[in-house]
């Protein structure tokens, strides 16, 4: 077996297009090409292995879902959900993306050169050294953050000066860090979240991400890291503990 | 203090003839009632649940517990409960959170249901001499079959979907580790594995010192996705995506981070001591199109060698909803009705969400018989089975199987205390504490629980051939074999059962 594996998957659906791409890595390819990809949901759906995807075209909803430990680079737009649930490895979207992008994700990276829908994040989790990375190029629509519960997720706002924001942002969070370039106002921030200007070691933490991010979109990092950032984290690691009494 | 402090729930006395002061009450309660002092045991009944375990441990029977020792005035609307409830919330102005299942006292459908048996037209089976099949297979069923000849043998073609197969058509229900005990859990696994049948996990991950069980273990993904990656979809026997709870319809949960201790976030995989929050809603279906994309990504997660169940609460519409989950490639349909067990619900949901299980079943089964595609998915029915005439009739209303949760508990010693929530059950079941974990021991708890199981399974086959029913599938939905007892026109019209003498 080859280095490389190439798959037209014109008009396949997306079990068969799985089976490939499983026989392929358990055959030892390092690297796999999808060409012609358009809609097929579940791409690398529970994968596992050390092997890059290449995927050419839009892939459907749910990519790389509980996928551990692969690489896919998407030349195209995504549907909803890249990395749901996802466990490592590392997902780069050169374009935009659904809604519920890295929906409980609790490993790994996903980088999305341009915007995301709504409920971004949403209940993305940590433990121990697992620790998922969210990077939105871009913006992000309302509840960003939605249910948070660990992890990071960085949104740069490239397009304009800053990112346009939505309402919700981290509502429900209690645990994590939201990071916003530029100005967040209050009414953005959803029920249970606070802000604070990121300083110090937060911005040494998100250094390193914006150069990848660059490396991969081929983009300058010297204007992101030279400004502001907000740190959206939770008001309290209990959000609902006041809202109930027991019984006796 | 305008409010005062509300009479005794329980109260506790010694008798102090009987009593040897050995102290195992003492060392029992962790609520702390008793206190030795000087040569006497002292009470404070003020913090007593009624769990009985000192009562249990007592070996002179000293130790008496009476219910409401003080009386209200008596009023049929303005009773104790609405009334203390009141009072709590005067005081807090929060939402009551309350264990174990429904506490209103809704007429019991079941127990206004009776059962046949043969008498001189058709001849009753003897279970002890004659082979009783009680073997359920859970999953698809293929709406007919292909053939092709290959020399000269007849050959399959039509492609199986995955089956679990149990040996009795009795499970045990998700309860999550964090919710009951590693020790409890273990117990379950080892009964199911013994009497070969299969028990859920809950959404709680699966801890590693219970992969020997996996085979017979159901791994649950729920809202909160907690515990869930591919090596744990791999594990187990089947998925079950658990959308709802019939003791909480339409909430998540909410396991506190006191509950969190380290083993229970490492199978968890969330940070010790952070509350775990699963959302009501998963936030990746929110129709019934994308609960087909869930049922479907777990499936080609897991190559489709896995059968994937969906289970919700009982609810008005749960046939046209379960109707849609028959479509959804989904190999069975749980149906958790209202009086279905939790370690914490709101009081309010608890006693006034929901419908019974008996109509849900039935109006489920019905629906789905009419749609032509009962075939689909198999049925499986839980919340309030107590007794293997539950099993029995739940089947005959249209179910595959069941699904029991409380009473499994209570064969490991739950009394239904229903403080759950308090962390501190002093039968090592629903708590983390590790000196009242270890007050469980598997080895004898697991063979309760199969004991338990067995003796059903055993009256289960009598019944059966009392009614001249050698299969488990000839009592399936075979509602002739019930009767409504003093049950109204309209809910017999539900479950498509005749009155008693008709």
């Amino acid at each position: 077996m080859a280095d490389t594996v190439r798959i037209d998957a014109k008009g396949m659906h997306y079990t068969p297009l799985n089976r490939a791409i499983k026989a392929a890595v358990a055959s030892g390819a390092r690297k796999i090409e999808l060409d012609n990809i358009m809609g097929q949901r579940f791409i690398a759906d529970g994968l596992r292995g050390d092997v890059e995807i290449i995927i050419n075209g839009v892939p459907g909803g749910d990519l790389g879902m509980f996928m551990s430990g692969p690489t896919c680079i998407v030349h195209g737009n995504c549907e909803h959900a890249p990395g749901n649930t996802m466990d490592a490895g590392t997902i780069v979207i050169h374009g935009n993306a659904g809604d519920a992008v890295a929906h409980s994700m609790r490993g790994g990276m996903i980088f999305v050169r341009d915007d995301i829908g709504y409920r971004g994040g949403i209940h993305m989790k940590q433990y121990k050294e697992k620790r998922p990375i969210l990077v939105i190029g871009g913006s992000a629509r309302a509840f960003l953050g939605e249910y948070m519960a660990g992890g990071l997720i960085l949104v740069l706002g490239r397009k304009g000066t800053h990112p346009e924001l939505d309402r919700g942002i981290g509502s429900g969070i209690h645990g994590g860090k939201i990071i916003i370039r530029g100005d967040v106002s209050d009414k953005h921030l959803g029920v249970g979240a606070k802000k604070d200007d990121l300083k110090g070691e937060g911005r040494e933490e998100i250094t390193p991400l914006i150069e990848k991010f660059c490396v991969f979109f081929d983009l300058d990092p010297a204007s992101f890291i030279d400004d502001r950032y907000y740190l959206i984290t939770p008001a309290s690691a209990r959000p609902f503990a006041s809202k109930y009494t027991w019984e006796v | 203090m305008s409010i005062g402090s509300v009479p005794l729930r329980y109260r506790i006395s010694v008798d102090h003839d009987q009593c040897m002061i050995c102290g195992r009450c003492v060392e029992s309660c962790p609520y702390g009632v008793f206190r030795k002092e000087g040569e006497q045991i002292h009470v404070n009944s003020r913090v007593c649940v009624a769990c009985h375990r000192c009562i249990s441990m007592c070996p002179r029977d000293a130790i008496s517990l009476v219910e409401r020792p003080v009386d209200y005035r008596s009023h049929p609307i303005w009773t104790p409960q609405v009334k203390e409830a009141i009072y709590n919330q005067a005081r807090t102005g929060k939402i009551i959170l309350s264990g174990m299942g429904n506490a209103q006292d809704y007429p019991v459908i079941f127990d206004r249901l009776v059962l046949d048996a043969c008498q001189v037209t058709n001849p009753s089976i003897d279970p002890l001499r004659e082979p009783m099949e009680l073997r359920t297979y859970i999953g698809k069923k293929p709406a007919h079959l292909d053939f092709k000849m290959v020399n000269g043998d007849t050959v399959l073609e039509t492609k199986l979907s995955p089956n679990l197969l149990l040996e009795t058509p009795i499970m045990i229900g998700h309860m999550s580790y964090g919710a009951i005990s590693l020790n409890a859990q273990q117990s379950l696994a080892r009964a199911v594995t013994e009497c070969g049948t299969f028990m859920g996990t809950g959404e709680g991950g699966l801890h590693h010192s219970l992969y020997p069980y996996q085979d017979h273990m159901i791994v649950q993904v729920a809202s909160g996705r907690f515990g869930v990656d591919i090596n744990y979809l791999e594990r187990g026997a089947a998925i079950e995506i658990k959308i709802g709870q019939g003791a909480k319809p339409g909430l998540g949960g909410h396991l506190p981070g006191e509950k969190i201790c380290a083993d229970v976030s490492c199978t968890r995989m969330i940070p010790e001591g952070s509350d775990a929050i699963s959302p009501a809603p998963h936030h990746d279906i929110y129709s019934i199109e994308d609960l087909k994309q869930l049922v479907r990504s777990l499936k080609e997660a897991t190559e489709w060698k896995k059968p994937v169940f969906v289970k919700i609460a009982a609810v008005h519409n749960s046939a046209a909803i379960a109707a849609g989950i028959a479509r959804s490639s989904a190999d069975a349909v749980v149906i958790d009705g209202f009086r279905g067990g939790t370690g914490a619900a709101p009081r309010v949901f608890r006693d006034h969400v929901g419908i019974p299980i008996e109509a849900a079943v039935a109006s489920v089964d019905a629906k789905l018989r009419s749609q032509g595609i009962r075939n689909e998915v198999s049925l499986i029915a839980s919340g309030g089975i107590r007794e293997s005439a539950d099993v029995a009739k739940v089947i005959a209303l249209g179910a595959d199987a069941v699904y029991i949760g409380t009473a499994a508990l209570v064969a490991m010693g739950c009394r239904v205390c229903g403080t759950c929530y308090k962390g501190l059950c002093p039968w090592g079941i629903a708590t983390q504490r590790p000196d009242l974990v270890a007050r469980l021991d598997p080895d004898f708890a697991s063979v309760n629980v199969a004991n338990l199981i067995h003796a059903w399974t055993l009256e289960l086959s009598e019944l059966m051939g009392a009614a001249g029913i050698n299969s488990i599938e000839s009592l399936r939905g075979n509602r002739d074999r019930l009767r409504g007892y003093l049950l109204d026109e309209s809910i017999m019209k539900v479950l498509d059962v005749k009155t008693v003498g008709a």
